[in-house]
């Protein structure tokens, strides 16, 4: 279903000045940052939590129970800003961050001052120049105009906001990486349990690590108040959520839409979002929430952008990245082509996912290629296995962090729609490899 | 020799300043000392050690595991462009395929001249704006194989003077001015935040 839902996140992105103090003074900013001074923090948390938001990262757990996880009475907590957006398909918080970088910084405070928080830390993927940029740019005239530092507006409220840049590399989107990285360490993710971020994180204390998104719409929540917030959007997935539409469609994009209620095909079909398929050929297959996410297909479509309900079907939202792929995608070199990043990406401190992922490539590529073995979809399977047991969704865990079952449960997807293109290819290869001697050469070189 | 220059070291010391924990500082350090060289020295990276404490083991150790930093001389320009899966349904392929043919290289080389490092890289988050890639980490959107020659011809004959060479990431910086500064908060900074004690939340 299509709604005329207000654009909470995304209201200024049409204004040329959008990036600017000026801007975002002229359009309401700063006011919830008044407003929220006036309330004290807990009647913050309170609309938080009311407002029911879920995480905007990939995980969707509710922000304002995440929050409240941290230990009572255990000072100095910390706030993490996960701006590492690097989840394949996914475009959403770079324009958060390059156009609207005051939304996100007054976020920030109402977080900071919610939570008890007299520091934080925005980390900005390393490869987003721009974002680095305006964000520096806008906490220098934040800071200049007594916004954030000391005595914030005259208040008792103090926070620095720190902004530190990545330097390439996708784990460190995973929080606890994330964390070791603002350390100054290799981003490899800590084994949890015993500890959570929220109870030890950033130097063994407290820490929250809320996502970009999530983050920009808390002036909205505190001035509309949660309720208002709660009231868009159904079941679990409440108010409006930031969907990046690419692949094959005609006018690819982000849009901001109606949470829980907005469908599949509303997104990729309707004229004002993706507007259909290219030169209106039929859909293969679509990616519903990045490249950890299995895929979906045409009995998918009517399901409406909605947390829980993906999930059953078997999916996930993950980081609202849809990818359409038409019927001339070749699921093989797709399958191949994300695999590949998992392998690429993988930190290497979890031999299933160091060793498998790799595997996974290596046995796709020559499948690819045109060398692939009957045996091969089975040893597909029998890796697959091995990184996530049972190959099921959600993927059960052999390794620290999720990055090597996210490469299992899209292929095996994959796999299992399309497994005759695979067996083609398979048989394509048999057959060169036995009419010796014509690719005499070709075939002898990979046996 | 290639130690950070004092300039530097001063904006080191502020970086370093902004944390509660000296390493901390360290990713940006190493930025910093890829916008001096172009790339990472064993010398940059020593003194950098020196500056946080720790060492130079440890910065390199830190500093391996990042695909931006490079230990070996690159282009003035790194050239990166998107394979992943929305560029490759949309001709990512064939754009890295055309620029390897264009600049006689392939992913990870240098061209002779010393303008160009071509890489192969995973998705930049611009999915809607495929084909993409990246010239020292500035996006080009939805470009074609010409207009790729296009963009080649302007940073060689010096038409993108707002493209800086390769090390220099945001131009901007963040510079916390003294007496706007609310002050690092260590992990020994036990106390409740005032905030939170006037509003009589303490127990929370």
């Amino acid at each position: 279903m299509i709604t005329d839902a207000p654009r909470i996140i995304t209201s200024r992105f049409d204004r040329a000045d959008s990036h600017t103090l000026a801007g975002y003074e002229a359009t309401g900013g700063y006011q919830a940052l008044r407003k929220a001074l006036s309330m004290g923090p807990a009647a913050v948390a309170d609309e938080v939590k009311t407002a029911t938001l879920l995480g905007r990262g990939g995980a969707g757990f509710p922000a304002g129970v995440k929050w409240g996880l941290a230990p009572e009475n255990v000072w100095p907590r910390y706030l993490v800003v996960n701006g590492d957006e690097s989840e394949p398909g996914t475009y959403k918080d770079r324009l958060l961050m390059e156009r609207d970088p005051h939304q996100l910084i007054e976020g920030v405070l109402l977080a900071s001052y919610a939570i008890g928080c007299g520091q934080a830390f925005l980390y900005v993927r390393g490869e987003m120049a721009l974002a680095q940029e305006r964000i520096a740019t806008a906490l220098n005239d934040a800071y200049a105009s007594g916004y954030v530092g000391k005595n914030i507006l005259g208040s008792d409220f103090s926070v620095d906001v720190v902004l530190t840049w990545g330097a390439g590399a996708y784990i460190v989107g995973e929080e606890t990486a994330l964390i070791e990285s603002l350390e100054g360490n290799r981003g490899m993710p800590r084994l949890k349990p015993p500890f959570f971020p929220a109870a030890k994180g950033l130097y063994m204390q407290p820490t929250i690590v809320n996502n970009v998104e999530t983050l920009a719409n808390l002036p909205w929540i505190v001035t509309n108040g949660g309720e208002a917030f709660a009231a868009l959007g159904a079941e679990t997935s409440r108010g409006t959520r930031m969907f990046a539409v690419s692949g094959h469609v005609k006018n690819p994009g982000v849009f901001e839409v109606e949470y829980g209620v907005t469908t599949f095909r509303d997104l990729i079909y309707a004229p004002q979002y993706a507007g259909g398929i290219l030169g209106d050929r039929a859909l293969k297959a679509f990616i519903p929430g990045g490249a950890s996410a299995p895929w979906f297909f045409d009995e998918h479509l009517d399901l409406p952008l909605e947390k829980v309900t993906v999930d059953r079907a078997g999916s996930m939202l993950g980081s609202g990245a849809v990818v359409v792929m038409d019927e001339t995608t070749d699921a093989v070199k797709a399958c191949l082509r994300v695999v590949r990043f998992f392998a690429r990406e993988s930190c290497g401190k979890c031999t299933p996912c160091r060793e498998g992922t790799t595997w996974l490539q290596n046995i796709l590529q020559r499948i690819h290629d045109g060398y692939g073995r009957p045996t091969d979809l089975d040893l597909l399977m029998d890796v697959s296995d091995n990184i996530s047991p049972g190959i099921t969704w959600p993927p059960k865990q052999t390794t620290i962090c999720p990055l090597g079952p996210s490469a299992v449960s899209p292929i095996a997807s994959a796999m299992q729609r399309f497994r005759p293109e695979f067996e083609a290819r398979i048989a394509q290869a048999e057959e060169a490899r036995h009419s010796v001697p014509v690719n005499i050469t070709k075939a002898s070189s990979h046996v | 020799m290639a130690r950070l220059t004092n300039d530097n070291v001063e904006l080191a010391r502020e970086i370093i300043g902004c944390y509660p924990r000296p390493k901390s500082a360290l990713i940006s350090l190493l930025h910093l000392a890829q916008e001096q060289d172009g790339h990472l020295t064993d010398e940059a990276m020593a003194h950098i050690g020196e500056l946080v404490g720790v060492s130079s083991a440890e910065v390199l150790g830190t500093a391996s595991f990042y695909e931006m930093f490079k230990m070996e001389p690159v282009g003035r320009y790194m050239v990166n462009i998107c394979t992943n899966i929305s560029c490759q349904l949309r001709g990512g392929e064939e754009l890295l395929a055309h620029a390897e043919k264009t600049l006689g290289i392939r992913p990870g080389q240098t061209t002779s001249d010393g303008l160009f490092t071509l890489e192969d890289v995973e998705c930049i988050a611009a999915c809607t704006e495929a084909p993409c890639l990246q010239v020292n980490y500035r996006y080009e959107h939805r470009i074609s194989n010409e207009g790729f020659d296009q963009l080649m011809n302007d940073l060689r004959d010096g038409r993108r003077s707002d493209i800086p060479p390769h090390g220099v990431l945001a131009e901007i910086r963040q510079h916390i001015p003294a007496d706007r500064r609310a002050g690092n908060v260590t992990p020994e900074d036990t106390a409740i935040p005032v905030w939170v004690a006037a509003a009589g939340e303490g127990e929370k």
